[in-house]
């Protein structure tokens, strides 16, 4: 096992809608619709930023939500709405990679990356969910051959960001030239489903490259995997199982003691108008056993992927009572205004493939 | 139109950015980023101390080429229009955001969905901007390629704005949940799918956003050939037209009415805002100093040489910009489309002969003779404040335009002598708004509400085909 992801775990909070419970929004005293409130959000990112959380991620699928409040803003928005208002938080959108468009897709987070000083990242997703494709006119994509395509996209996204040198604007007065022509590359990607010729429409990020997250049975190309189990036992041991091979988050969704209410008793409310089954590995008690549970996760990850079940009260009471005591017990990564989120995750500088050549 | 003044129409701003062009100067220091967002919050703050109407973003899907290499004379760099304007969105308050979007390269649900999503994120403030780029070599960056033929681009629009506006019109906020009690979160059957059935594509899509507080993103149109005036007389909110001058302003508001009237639409459905530039200063003589001094920044001789070559087709090389338009006739019989629609399918030879006539009447050397040439010579407002409120004056008497869309040709201080000096003649003369009449762009650009009739609907599906 490596020894520096150990002491240095990051956190992202997730803040999509009410909450990961599909019952969430019952208890907003806002009301059901403040689930689009962009103020809402901001509220919650804003106060994750403050209570230190490296990053936080925003949900996202072209399909409503089966379960909880049909409606989402594009995550990338929401992501990069957050930009000019925080300062050291990462900002992670969900997109899917199948059936966008690879070339508006690079662009798009690109410009997240330049509202948000270098903070913006992607975690991919991909279904091949024909539903989805019908929504785009588009065929749907089998399974086995989602992993391939993520890796063309990712491949392709890669070389747009990096099509532009840094230096590629030089506003030389004297030849009149404004850019480099030299410094700026057709991409000329030829994939299974698609092929662009580039170069991006804008510079090179800030970051380089933006960070990718891709969950673990799509990974390709990726910075760090998410990966996930049924339940707390199974995440541990897959936690162990890939200790010390590359960058890897554990999902986990969370349910706290709060106002006097066990979590227990919060979850029987909660589940009395919907029980569906939890998309990650669920933990329902006390701060206190939450915090030894990540105590003995963290070390075994480079960092958790927190789902509140009720994000206004879990969130809350996470920063509040566990947060703290991670830090104290010195497992988690430093905070600094100013870095990009590729320095949070301690990813290397981003050399640019066409630099050399 | 009213007989006389006794009612003034009021002249409103907008700011278009535009990212990739021939007029932005940058060979000075005062010269900022292209793409940094500080440069994208400077303006839009500033226009909207100065009670801009619109923030306005270009789009670009391919870096332009000059004779087959990237084009490197002009600023470049147009960072995503809508993932800027979201970021802008927090931090203004009140002007529109309008994003730039191509109809031919876009999925039709998911531009839909992004602009719905950037409208409830900036409280009823975004617009599409349509466009409808169809080459191929722009294609070369999307998963279709070149699909579509120049004469269905419009079609193809229509389809296309038809649909999202189908999309929009799904659902609204009346269909949430009043309380946390009621049984889902929003009312069973209230998101119908919407689904388009054409000769370029089929979609089957349920919104996941309900209407906004302008009922959905207000629509603008470029397009000037008969097709797309058309087009803007049946679908568009305004119109960013290229008609800057006062008589060719009457000429088009002429046109664009009696189109309107006949698509069925009330003639004041659709506004007018040509695009234009302000070059200005304390006393005439100072803002035509100024006005010198931008062009000679605008066209240096290498600009003035890649002007003609976009026309001549091979390189101009060795020609002396100070000395007289090539003797020779252009290889080429039309312009292409990599430097840009406004040098796309221009009769090269016969353009190049009366240029050449021109300029030897005129006695002007190449560099003088693109100066006269390249850019908008009716569509620039150069003058004292006093003496350009005084020409606006003139547009709002005559009600033939409901504002300018302003390019600035300095990023990102372009607008401060507009807001600091020209605002406050134009208030003083009554024609500009002393504050944002509304929160929502719709409001704010004089706009009606949308009718209620059509934000209702009960059949079960909404179906769109359009003839094959």
């Amino acid at each position: 096992m490596t020894t520096s992801p150990v002491h240095h775990a990051v956190l992202i909070l997730e803040v999509d809608g009410a909450g990961a419970h599909p019952a969430a929004w019952r208890l907003d005293p806002a009301g059901p619709a403040n689930v689009l409130q962009t103020n809402h959000t901001a509220q919650s990112v804003l106060a994750a930023e403050s209570a230190g959380f490296h990053a936080v991620s925003f949900q996202d699928s072209r399909l409503a939500p089966e379960h909880g409040p049909e409606a989402r803003l594009d995550a990338i928005q929401r992501a990069a709405y957050l930009g000019p208002l925080t300062h050291s938080i990462g900002l992670l959108p969900v997109t899917d990679a199948i059936y966008t468009e690879p070339f508006h897709l690079a662009t798009q987070l690109s410009a997240l990356d330049s509202v948000s000083a270098g903070r913006g990242g992607w975690i991919v997703s991909g279904t091949g969910n024909p539903v989805e494709g019908a929504a785009v006119g588009r065929d749907a994509v089998a399974s086995e051959d989602l992993r391939a395509e993520i890796a063309d996209v990712v491949e392709v996204g890669r070389r747009l960001w990096d099509s532009w040198e840094d230096d590629a604007v030089i506003k030389d007065v004297d030849t009149g030239r404004y850019l480099d022509r030299a410094k700026v590359h057709y991409v000329n990607f030829t994939g299974q489903r698609f092929s662009i010729k580039g170069p991006a429409i804008s510079q090179r990020p800030i970051a380089g490259q933006l960070p990718i997250f891709a969950p673990e049975q799509l990974a390709e190309g990726h910075d760090a995997v998410l990966f996930g189990a049924p339940d707390l036992d199974a995440l541990l041991a897959a936690a162990h199982e890939g200790a010390g091979s590359g960058r890897r988050f554990a999902e986990v969704e969370f349910l706290l003691d709060a106002a006097g209410e066990s979590a227990a008793a919060r979850l029987e409310t909660l589940n009395c108008w919907d029980n569906t089954e939890p998309a990650h590995a669920r933990f329902v008690g006390s701060a206190e056993d939450f915090t030894e549970f990540l105590r003995t996760l963290l070390p075994l990850v480079s960092g958790v992927r927190l789902h509140p079940a009720v994000l206004s009260i879990d969130a809350a009471e996470f920063a509040a009572l566990v947060l703290p005591e991670l830090r104290k017990s010195q497992l988690l990564a430093p905070i600094t205004t100013g870095n990009t989120l590729r320095e949070v995750l301690g990813l290397p500088v981003a050399t640019n493939q066409f630099a050399a050549l | 139109m009213s007989t006389e003044q006794t009612t003034k129409n009021y002249i409103r701003l907008g700011v278009f950015f535009q990212g990739v062009n021939s007029n932005t100067v940058w060979k000075t220091p005062e010269a900022g980023s292209q793409t940094d967002f500080e440069s994208f919050r400077r303006l839009a703050q500033t226009a909207e101390r100065g009670l801009f109407s619109a923030f306005f973003l270009g789009e670009g899907l391919r870096l332009r080429e000059h004779l087959g290499a990237v084009h490197d004379l002009d600023v470049v760099g147009r960072p995503d229009a809508q993932t800027m304007l979201a970021a802008l969105a927090a931090v203004t308050t009140n002007i529109g955001l309008v994003a730039t979007q191509n109809t031919t390269y876009n999925d039709p649900a998911d531009l839909a969905h992004r602009l719905a999503s950037l409208d409830l994120l900036s409280g009823g403030r975004a617009a599409w901007n349509i466009v409808t780029t169809d080459n191929a070599w722009t294609g070369a960056n999307f998963r279709r390629g070149g699909y579509l033929d120049h004469q269905d681009r419009y079609t193809h629009a229509e389809a296309f704005v038809e649909t999202a506006k189908a999309i929009w019109d799904s659902w609204g906020s009346e269909d949430i949940a009043a309380t946390g009690r009621q049984a889902s979160w929003l009312r069973p059957g209230a998101a119908t799918p919407i689904e388009h059935q054409g000769a370029h594509y089929t979609i089957d899509y349920t919104s996941r956003l309900p209407r906004s507080a302008q009922g959905r993103p207000v629509l603008f149109q470029a397009g000037d050939s008969a097709e797309g005036r058309d087009f803007a007389a049946r679908q568009a909110d305004v119109i960013f037209s290229a008609h800057t001058g006062l008589q060719a302003a009457t000429d088009f508001r002429t046109d664009i009415t009696a189109r309107t009237l006949k698509a069925g639409r009330a003639a004041s459905a659709v506004k007018i805002m040509p695009g234009a530039e302000f070059i200005l200063a304390e006393t005439p003589q100072a803002a035509e100093e100024k006005r010198r001094w931008v062009k000679e920044q605008q066209i240096g001789p290498q600009q003035a040489l890649a002007y003609l070559e976009q026309f001549w087709g091979e390189s101009l090389e060795g020609i002396d910009p100070e000395g007289p338009l090539p003797s020779f006739d252009p290889k080429i019989s039309e312009s292409d489309v990599t430097r840009g629609s406004g040098f796309q399918g221009a009769k090269a030879v016969e353009l190049t002969r009366e240029w050449r006539e021109t300029a030897t009447a005129q006695g002007l050397n190449i560099l003088e003779f693109v100066r006269v040439k390249s850019g908008r010579s009716d569509g620039t407002f150069a003058g004292s404040y006093t003496q350009v409120a005084d020409r606006l004056e003139q547009f709002a008497a005559r009600g033939v335009v409901d504002g300018f869309n302003v390019t600035p040709w300095l990023i990102p201080n372009g607008l401060d002598d507009i807001v600091n000096h020209l605002v406050p003649e134009l208030q003083e003369r009554g024609i500009y708004p002393t504050e944002y009449s509304g929160n929502t762009l719709r409001e704010n650009l004089g706009l009606d509400a949308l009718e209620p009739a059509t934000t209702k609907r009960h059949s079960d599906k909404t179906i769109i085909e359009v003839g094959a």
